[in-house]
């Protein structure tokens, strides 16, 4: 089979001297006519500098070092720029992973996709905007007559998405390199999209490099996979053989690390651990005592209009849930974005105000009570946050963070307790005592994020919200932190309200699930139950979504 | 939308009362009528009798917020306060301490402003967004290190430098065009040539890096690659994307100053003699009368809060993605 | 006899916080990243070196006395008179005053003279009374005398300057010097110590010449302008500082407040800072010192000497100045706590119950000063520029007061003069310009080491 692309000897670099960094080291892979090439890989893998490389669109501060690029047997990397203009969106087309930032804000959908008609087809403005017409109608955005003239931000991000696809599809490339393409979307749109991209390249007969951390995605898409690690590709099959029998170490890991239904009870492969993988103590048996009752909570927002700003109407983020947790267990929210989960989570302990509905803590009505009257059950109910960048304040050591805490609410008697309770916490959530005088920006992800676990563990909490806590980050990460949450909830009896989008975690993780859909729970129980044999619509559009190994 | 502009407008109306009473307090608690009557008539021995004239003379000869004298309405009417503060609202300026009607030399003295303020910020604008987009264009070039290494200097240096030596080296060593002056109709145009061209090199090393720094903020952002990905040439990706929205701040960056123009410059105008109202609130401020300083910061306040409006209202119009409510 | 005038005091306030900062710094490592950063780059390093010979001028400027009266007698009397101890190093640049006008290195005056000779009446050019005095033909000497005092001016300079180089060395021998970490950049010392070596030359060269003639000529009174531009930089360097030092407290405080607490309080702080910022600045700094000027009319008894008085509009131009600039910092302020309060570590710390001053200062304050700092070093130059602007208009510094302002006001005549007299505008523009020049340098430098916004 003839080759359309291929990438040999490879090695980009970042800055120059001793700051030189090496992001890709001798990449070498090629993509027949036709065929999909999936280049897999956790963050930093050096993924997306390779897809970048192709199109030869590295930042400035990067720079091609040596190897070769060819399209058709000419090597791209010797091309004038001039012609290399003629490559990009006309032979290749491109589609990145945010699709909110890749559209020009003040161009309409319409002019943003005849650009490379007029470029690269030579259409008039006339003939380029029926065209675009077209394609709009071909990725399936309904309405295209309305939206041809609408701006990017008018649009939901799986629309955006498709608009991308169809500027990128305009000139009818070859290949199309689609850098997580689907990433930043929900679940149901990711599956949609994903399936536009299969019947389109089918129909248009093109190429497919498709970058991606998610092994499911790339198996849905991939006739080829290529696995990268630390900037060099470490496994190279076809998608067949390696989804049935990976080889390379790395892979497997990167298999065992995925947490799903068939796990439960096991711990998940992360990276170091002599204990991964095996059975975990079979957790103690939540009780069937309700630690929080939630009766008919609903927080509207106020839509304000006219001259006197006079609310006008409501947002209802949340609409009458009812649910509760009893102690000891993990609770799973599970909805897409927008469906009001974490706004649920918050309103729980009282950092957004609740618009009416009672929340019931141990019998206390916390739902409308005084930020005083709050006081005594701030050390009971605690959060975890989802973005370890964002929940650490970068301008404070970490034993000051932790401590924070323990000072307002007065759990340590003294400075010597505190520290002392401190170092404890470290050592639990896998840190050294030491670290506690560095500062969160010397930390990786996963490390703040078990910094985030330990700021919350140190007021002795009950209940935790733990609000999306592994989604920024990479599997094997996930799996290290899904592991110790596990292990604290054993250890301390600790209950759990997770809030997350990500339906293999809540197979793993959860006793009992409820499945959020525009601000109500639109089916809850328990979660083998309802993953096994859901009852409601949404819940099977939403599993059915899901793509799988 | 226009609920939000009639929401805007109804809020300037507590702004101007508090600039209004700021004023007030500014020129009469802190310093009494007599005080400044004393000042004018220079003199320490001036006697009481002329200090009383010189009061009766210019309004001042008044309790400053409530007359028990008067009857009824006039109690609050009949002060300084009111003469002098509140009659600013209807956009009666009254008499200048010299004696003369402030509202009809406004009229007269904003058109040579508007003459220098005019030309200087259109020329200045094309100026500055063309060669800061040419720095933009060599981004990282030695052309661009000079071109900023070169702002910082211009910028360095105090507008009455340029003024100085511009008027030097043009108006007295060359003899092109006259120092200072005005004229009536196109006769004006020789005087204005000099303070144009010195107000838009005064500009040029601010409003260039700025600018270059808004298109390069914009050069780094996702779109451009994407633009790039279509196989767009530079210039292409450069004018109809980058500059596009980098226009967006650049022009309600104008709009903003647009109303203060009529304002015109203080120091241009009274370096070159023009009559405007920049060389009007100087004479005023030297003279020290503060009837007119009062009347210009009342009409200053009134143009920027407009300009406030004409900025969130050009929002609108530039950037798609802005709706105000 | 020590005499603290108000700016003074202030000023001594400046140098404690500054003090107090650096030690903060040094103990706070990414403060000390960050300020490492702007030290290596070439602009930072040259500019804080410059900049601190301007400061040094300054202080020494505000060390103020009044001079003891040479009298006889066991009474010691003291003059009224306020000296500083850098006019008691300034010498002769202060004491030997010409009678009039005079060009740079000139032996006579600048316009001539009718002399009763016995030949009549004729016009001369005076011999100046001190510059150049010292030669018997100036015509034929000045040339040699100028070259001689320059190289040996630049030789003293160079000399000092091997010596500290000579210091600085042993002692980082001795002490041993720290290997750079890795990863850091080096700080440009061969730059830094060229910079000082020009300084220390400049210093050098005229101390030679100051004695024996007028570097930058006399003004119309006969005053040397070399020492009334450097006595100016006090001046510039106060107005770009304290002005800074009033408004900070407001700013910050209102500025984080209302953006955290938002709501009425918001409500309050914008409208405070709306009204303040629509009246337009020049006016208002013209309303309230010519208020100010009543007011000193009024009450002219009350302050003892024209220098105090002089004193008091200084600090009075810098609270009305720090009054309408700090609205920019405010509003700064305000935008950047909104946007952090949405930070989830402010939930986390609200989930504790933490109280709302305790948020503003440990999490918010330490999160905004980078934006504090920018602003702060970025004024700097802007408020120098303004002094002069505002003392031409005549609503600046007192008349009386040495400032570049005042320098300019008066060299606009001068130049319609024939010929020109054209020292004083130049004078003024080296210093004003070298000393807004090096802030700016210093404030890119600051802004890319700080903003988290430029990549690094």
């Amino acid at each position: 089979m003839s080759m359309l692309l291929e990438v040999k000897n490879l090695q980009v670099a970042f800055g120059t001297g001793p700051a030189r960094e090496v992001a890709v080291e001798d990449v070498s892979f090629s993509i027949p006519k036709q065929g999909t090439f999936a280049l897999l890989g956790e963050s930093g893998s050096g993924k997306s500098v390779t897809a970048l490389s192709v199109m030869r669109l590295l930042s400035e501060a990067a720079r091609i070092e040596t190897g070769e690029i060819r399209l058709n047997g000419q090597d791209l990397l010797e091309l004038p720029e001039v012609q290399m203009r003629g490559i990009r969106g006309g032979t290749i087309g491109m589609i990145f992973q945010e699709p909110m930032m890749s559209l020009n804000p003040v161009m309409t959908v319409g002019q943003q996709i005849c650009e490379p008609l007029r470029r690269h087809r030579g259409l008039s403005r006339k003939a380029s905007m029926a065209r675009a017409l077209e394609l709009l109608d071909a990725v399936r955005v309904p309405e295209p007559q309305r939206r041809i003239d609408e701006y990017p931000h008018q649009l939901s991000g799986g629309m955006k998405q498709r608009v991308m696809i169809a500027g990128a599809l305009a000139a009818e490339p070859e290949l199309l390199i689609a850098d997580e393409p689907t990433t930043a979307l929900d679940v149901t749109i990711q599956a949609q999209v994903l399936e536009l991209l299969r019947e389109l390249q089918r129909d248009l007969g093109m190429a497919m490099l498709f970058i991606t951390h998610d092994l499911a995605v790339a198996k849905s898409m991939a006739d080829a996979v290529a696995i990268m690690q630390h900037g060099r590709i470490v496994e190279a099959e076809s998608a067949e053989a390696f989804f049935e029998n990976p080889r390379h170490e790395y892979s497997r890991n990167l298999f065992a690390a995925l947490p799903n239904i068939s796990k439960r009870g096991l711990r998940l492969h992360g990276n170091g651990s002599d204990s991964d993988g095996q059975a975990v103590e079979p957790a103690s048996r939540p009780s069937t005592e309700p630690l929080l009752e939630v009766e008919d909570l609903r927080i509207h927002f106020p839509i304000r209009r006219g001259v006197f700003r006079r609310v006008v109407g409501h947002v209802r983020a949340v609409d009458g849930l009812s649910f509760t947790l009893r102690e000891g267990e993990t609770f799973a929210l599970v909805g897409e974005s927008g469906c009001g989960k974490t706004t649920t989570g918050k309103s729980l302990i009282r950092l957004l105000p609740v618009t009416q509905g009672s929340v019931h803590y141990r019998g206390h009505d916390l739902s409308h009570c005084s930020a005083h009257e709050m006081a005594p059950f701030r050390s009971e109910l605690q959060i975890v946050f989802q973005d370890p960048f964002s929940s650490l304040n970068p301008r404070m050591v970490i034993g000051d963070i932790i401590a924070e805490g323990m000072q307002v609410l007065g759990v340590a008697q003294d400075t010597a307790e505190r520290r002392e309770r401190i170092e404890e916490l470290l050592l639990q959530v896998g840190l050294k005592p030491e670290h506690q005088t560095r500062y969160p920006h010397e930390f990786s992800g996963g490390q703040r994020q078990r910094i985030a676990i330990a700021r919350a563990l140190a007021v002795n909490p009950r209940l935790i919200v733990c609000d999306e806590p592994t989604s920024a980050l990479d599997v094997t990460i996930q799996a290290q932190i899904l592991n110790l949450l596990q292990d604290l909830q054993d250890r301390h009896g600790l209950t759990y309200l997770f809030i997350t989008h990500n339906i293999a975690v809540v197979s793993w993780m959860a006793h009992r699930i409820a499945v959020m859909h525009e601000g109500r729970i639109v089916e809850q129980g328990d979660t083998v139950e309802i993953l096994q044999n859901p009852q409601h619509e949404y819940t099977r559009t939403l599993l059915s979504a899901v793509p799988r190994l | 939308m226009i609920a939000y502009i009639i929401r805007r407008a109804l809020y300037a109306i507590p702004i101007l009362i508090g600039v209004n009473l700021l004023t007030f307090m500014l020129f009469f608690v802190v310093n009494s009528p007599e005080e400044v009557a004393r000042l004018h008539l220079g003199d320490k021995y001036t006697t009481q009798e002329q200090v009383e004239a010189w009061k009766q003379e210019h309004g001042y000869d008044k309790p400053l917020l409530y007359n028990p004298e008067a009857a009824g309405l006039d109690s609050l009417t009949d002060t300084i306060f009111y003469t002098k503060s509140v009659r600013l609202f209807v956009f009666d300026f009254g008499n200048s301490d010299s004696g003369r009607n402030i509202g009809h030399d406004i009229r007269q003295r904003m058109w040579p402003s508007l003459a220098i303020a005019v030309p200087s910020l259109i020329l200045g604008l094309l100026l500055n967004a063309t060669l800061a987009l040419m720095l933009a264009f060599f981004r990282a070039s030695y052309l661009d290190v000079g071109g900023v290494v070169l702002c910082v200097i211009l910028m360095s240096i105090s507008s009455l430098f340029y003024i100085i030596g511009g008027q030097y080296l043009v108006g007295k060593l060359l003899q092109l065009v006259p120092i200072s002056g005005y004229d009536t109709g196109f006769e004006a145009a020789k005087f204005l040539i000099l303070p144009v061209i010195i107000s838009v090199i005064y500009g040029i090393g601010s409003g260039t890096r700025w600018y270059r720094t808004l298109f390069l903020e914009e050069i780094s952002k996702d779109y451009v690659r994407t633009a790039r990905a279509k196989g767009l040439s530079e210039q292409w990706v450069l004018f109809r994307h980058v500059l596009r929205n980098a226009l967006i701040p650049i022009l309600t960056g104008v709009v903003v100053i647009l109303p203060l123009l009529f304002m015109g410059s203080l120091i241009t105008e009274s370096f070159f003699g023009i009559p405007g109202l920049g060389s009007y609130t100087i004479d005023a401020i030297q003279r020290q009368d503060f009837s007119i300083v009062r009347a210009m910061v009342f009409l200053g306040t009134v143009l920027y809060i407009l300009g406030l409006l004409l900025t969130d209202i050009s929002y609108t119009l530039a950037d798609p993605r802005i709706r105000l409510r | 006899m020590w005499v603290v005038l108000l700016t003074d005091f202030f000023l001594y306030l400046l140098l404690a916080g500054v003090a107090l900062y650096v030690g903060f710094v040094l103990r706070t490592p990414h403060l000390r990243h960050a300020w490492r950063s702007v030290m290596t780059r070439r602009g930072g390093a040259v500019s804080v070196v410059a900049l601190g010979f301007f400061a040094a001028i300054a202080i020494l400027d505000s060390l103020h006395f009044h001079p003891r009266l040479e009298q006889p007698g066991a009474q010691v009397e003291y003059s009224n008179e306020i000296l500083s101890v850098f006019d008691v190093l300034a010498g002769p640049l202060r004491t030997q005053v010409e009678r009039t006008y005079s060009a740079p290195f000139a032996y006579h005056a600048h316009s001539k003279e009718t002399r009763e000779t016995p030949q009549g009446r004729i016009r001369v050019y005076p011999r100046l009374e001190y510059a150049g005095a010292h030669l018997a033909d100036p015509e034929q000497e000045r040339g040699w005398d100028i070259t001689v005092r320059v190289l040996r001016g630049a030789l003293l300079g160079a000399g000092v300057w091997g010596l500290l180089l000579l210091g600085v060395r042993l002692t980082r021998r001795l002490r041993g010097a720290r290997p750079r970490a890795e990863g850091e950049a080096a700080i440009p010392w061969r730059s830094v110590a060229v910079t000082v070596l020009l300084i220390l030359m400049l210093i050098g060269i005229v101390t030679q010449l100051a004695g024996a003639y007028h570097v930058f000529g006399t003004d119309k009174v006969g005053e040397d302008v070399l020492y009334q531009t450097l006595k100016s930089i006090r001046t510039g360097v106060l107005i770009g500082t304290l002005t800074t030092l009033i408004m900070l407290p407001f700013a910050i405080a209102l500025g984080i407040t209302a953006g955290y607490y938002r709501g009425w309080v918001d409500d309050v702080i914008q409208y405070i800072y709306i009204t303040l910022n629509s009246i337009p600045g020049v006016l208002l700094i013209a309303a309230a010192i010519l208020s100010l000027h009543v007011y000193l009319n009024a009450h002219a008894d009350e302050y003892a000497s024209l220098a105090e008085r002089a004193d008091l509009r200084l600090l009075f131009l810098c609270m009305i100045l720090g009054l309408t600039s700090w609205t920019g910092l405010c509003r700064l302020l305000r935008g950047e706590s909104l946007k952090l309060r949405e930070h989830e570590y402010i939930q986390a710390a609200v989930a504790f119950g933490v109280s709302g001053p305790r948020i503003l200062m440990r999490h918010i304050l330490p999160n905004v000063m980078h934006i504090v700092l920018i602003t702060v070093v970025l004024d700097f130059s802007g408020l120098v520029l303004a002094e002069a602007v505002l003392s031409y208009v005549d609503i600046g510094v007192d008349p009386s007061m040495n400032s570049w302002g005042n320098m300019i006001n008066s060299a606009r005549l001068e130049m319609s003069r024939e010929p020109p007299v054209w020292w004083s505008l130049t004078a003024s523009f080296v210093f004003m310009f070298a000393l807004v020049l090096f802030a700016n340098l210093l404030s890119d430098a600051v802004r890319d080491a700080f903003d988290p916004r430029v990549k690094r």
